[in-house]
């Protein structure tokens, strides 16, 4: 019998490849150590990546899932390497990113008695996971690893955290592993409801003015070509969330922009010109609508939403999708009338036009001398693949390179949305990396946010993760003081940063990295960078005062964006 | 604002009720008042909260709370739409028993269920207007102890839990 048994720690370790992950990140600890003691047996299986801080190791884990539309998994030591997940959980968990996070614990039982590194993980963990569970035998751990998969995969997908006590990894118990395929207090989503269908299809077959909003629900529903069926037959034009980016072709003719804070100025303004509204797969966040007291009041809101507890959450619908929206987009497909509104669409082109002259000319073909990151962005698109990847951190690099980058394909787009976690970037274009080596990953950070996790460059060189790093520096937190110079009578209060020499950190990571500062020297710079072997590092020195626009300011109404 | 009993149908699973009071913190409202205990079937726990807020918050909170993994179900009542009952224990020095005492424990419906050497236990059953004025009476009588309990509700509605657990 005996020789049947294995350690917890083997259990945890073939229960991840029995769930075909193929490449964790994490950082070992005290509690861990068998689990990596397991790991070392594995090698050929599965891949662990060391990285140099545990949130660098969840980040990455994102990056992977986020591209790769699999589960990501971390693991880290009980204590302080499980606390330095926590960040990347409430990332994950408010913009839906499906991660298993595993975290060493105290042997059973010391819990409750301050042991060395001990928390409370389950404690800490429960506001931001989907779901968590302590395992404090070895017969718990493979059922938990189970479950934890099908719960972070499934529905409205999320961050779920396994906290096992040390006893449970150093035990023996049998393994049989046993996928989870549902239980009884948890339904992915809700059958489509045909009633739904006809409301909606009869609202947009009466609308004279009608607009879709899409979201991430889209990516995560694997809907792209559901969303593409139905504005190629229904006509209407189509607006993208921050993260909805991707899930359709830019240059769709039915696609208009992008909406929000610093989305397009066509897109934000007619919100409040539709007469029908059509959500699919966001969640009306407040960046998207801006004053919710204003916030398309005139339009009938149609909503195709898988979780329920995002309809009528802060804007009210007059009809509810609930269900998966690949099944509700093909079923509205087929109730709507092939129309063209060309009058209606005419309206999003002349405001973009006016757009591009307000704003798109300065920040891509710039006469004044100092760089913009806007002709950064528009150079990387003349040399990228239509694939590649784009990783961005938090603040004005990320608003414009997400307006600028021309996005042509489904998951390409790995940003920071809800939480808005500086640091970032750096280790999630890692995470994206590690999962195909042969796609572009370009990585978009800021001189602030590159700061907050600048130690995983030595998980690149030691990955060799021929990721390219494109740091936009202009020597400030520059959204903050972007805000300070609108809203604080320019106090820049804490913004201003003295910056290390960037090119000789990366260097001294083993990194090719060059220093740009003159526009002339640009676009070999970038063409150089995208044709290495190998990881890249590219810093642009940048305008030190630009401001991004169009910007709808806290809260004004959509129909307030300012191009100025 | 409106008083509402939410029904909490749920596993029997560790932590399951701290994930639900965190909906109500995160939105800083305030539980006026919550039992947990089992149900009539095995391995599933009925959680009931009263809660005093709009019926727009409550929807969401009903929501939120089903989304939690472990939740089997929730649903929320009006008081109208429930029969409850709230339980409440007042501790009496014997010193203080006389006749007058006597009739309100009578004319209150309150029983004595321990008789010790020092003091009695009285306990009475029914809405928080009966308890209270009780308890202001009985502050009259040197009260050495009072315990209330949250409210236990079951509602009108003719819809077993069966129907969820399957």
């Amino acid at each position: 019998m005996k020789d049947q048994m294995i350690r917890g720690a083997d259990i945890v370790v073939r229960s991840l490849i029995a769930e075909q992950a193929e490449v964790i990140f994490g950082y070992p600890g005290g509690a861990i150590m068998p689990v990596y003691d397991a790991l070392h047996d594995y090698h050929d299986q599965l891949r662990h990546v060391l990285t140099r801080h545990e949130q660098g190791a969840i980040h990455a884990a994102q990056g992977y899932a986020r591209v790769s539309g699999k589960v990501g998994v971390c693991l880290a030591t009980s204590g302080p390497g499980a606390t330095n997940l926590i960040t990347g959980m409430a990332d994950a968990q408010i913009d839906s990113t499906p991660l298993v996070c595993i975290t060493g614990q105290v042997a059973a039982h010391l819990l409750g008695t301050d042991a060395f590194q001990e928390t409370d993980m389950i404690g800490i963990s429960m506001p931001c996971s989907k779901w968590n569970i302590q395992v404090r035998s070895v017969e718990e751990i493979a059922p938990a690893i189970a479950k934890a998969f099908y719960i972070a995969r499934s529905g409205r997908p999320g961050p779920v955290l396994i906290d096992i006590t040390k006893n449970a990894q150093v035990d023996f118990g049998e393994f049989n592993y046993v996928p989870c395929l549902g239980f009884r207090s948890y339904k992915t989503h809700n059958p489509i409801e045909t009633s739904a269908i006809a409301k909606a299809a009869d609202l947009i077959n009466s609308a004279e003015r009608p607009y879709v909003l899409f979201g991430q629900g889209v990516v995560l529903g694997k809907a792209e070509a559901e969303l593409k069926f139905f504005l190629d037959k229904s006509g209407i034009p189509a607006a993208c969330t921050l993260l909805g980016s991707g899930a359709l072709p830019q240059d769709h003719p039915n696609y208009v922009g992008k909406l929000g804070m610093h989305g397009n100025y066509a897109p934000n303004l007619l919100t409040n010109k539709c007469d029908v509204l059509i959500a699919v797969g966001m969640r009306f966040d407040d960046r998207v609508t801006g004053d919710l007291k204003r916030y398309a009041k005139q339009a009938r809101i149609v909503h195709l939403e898988l979780d329920p507890a995002e309809v009528n959450k802060t804007v009210k619908c007059e009809v509810a999708v609930l269900g998966d929206c690949r099944e509700s987009l093909a079923m509205l497909t087929a109730a709507v009338d092939a129309k063209k509104h060309d009058t209606w669409m005419k309206r999003f082109r002349d405001l973009e036009e006016e757009e591009t002259a307000a704003v798109m000319q300065h920040d891509l073909t710039p006469t004044k001398d100092g760089l913009t990151m806007g002709e950064v962005i528009n150079i990387v698109n003349q040399y990228k693949a239509d694939d590649a990847v784009l990783v961005t951190d938090v603040g004005q690099h990320q608003m414009i390179a997400w307006r600028y980058f021309n996005y042509k394909k489904t998951r390409t787009q790995v940003t920071s949305g809800g939480l808005g976690t500086m640091g970032f970037a750096l280790p999630a274009a890692l995470g994206a990396q590690l999962h195909d080596y042969s796609r572009q990953v370009i990585c978009v950070v800021g001189d602030g946010g590159i700061q907050m996790t600048i130690q995983e460059l030595g998980t690149i060189m030691q990955t060799k993760a021929p990721v390219k790093i494109v740091l936009l520096n202009n020597n400030y937190l520059g959204m903050v003081r972007q805000w300070q110079q609108m809203f604080f009578d320019k106090r820049y209060s804490f913004t201003e940063l003295d910056n290390p020499d960037f090119v000789k950190i990366a260097e001294a990571y083993n990194i090719k990295a060059q220093k740009v500062t003159e526009r002339g020297d640009l676009r070999e710079a970038v063409e150089d960078m995208l044709i290495h072997d190998g990881p890249f590092f590219l810093e642009v020195v940048v305008e030190k005062e630009d401001n991004v626009f169009p910007m709808i300011a806290t809260g004004c109404s959509v129909e307030e964006v300012r191009l100025s | 604002m409106k008083r509402y009993t939410i029904f909490v149908i749920t596993e029997n699973f560790i932590g399951i009720l701290n994930r639900i009071t965190i909906i109500f913190t995160r939105r800083g409202i305030n539980i006026n008042a919550l039992t947990a205990s089992e149900s009539r079937l095995e391995g599933i726990h009925r959680i009931t909260i009263e809660v005093t807020a709009t019926e727009e918050t409550v929807i969401q909170l009903v929501n939120q709370i089903e989304k939690i993994i472990d939740v089997i179900k929730a649903f929320y009542h009006e008081d109208e739409g429930v029969v409850y009952q709230e339980l409440a224990l007042y501790k009496i020095p014997v010193s203080k028993l006389d006749g007058g005492l006597e009739k309100i424990i009578r004319q209150h419906g309150a029983r004595i269920i321990s008789a010790e050497p020092e003091f009695v236990v009285l306990e009475l059953t029914g809405h928080k207007v009966q308890t209270q004025e009780l308890l202001e009476i009985l502050k009259e009588y040197g009260l050495l102890e009072f315990a209330r309990s949250g409210r236990v509700a079951v509602a009108k509605r003719m819809l077993t839990i069966d129907s969820f657990v399957k």
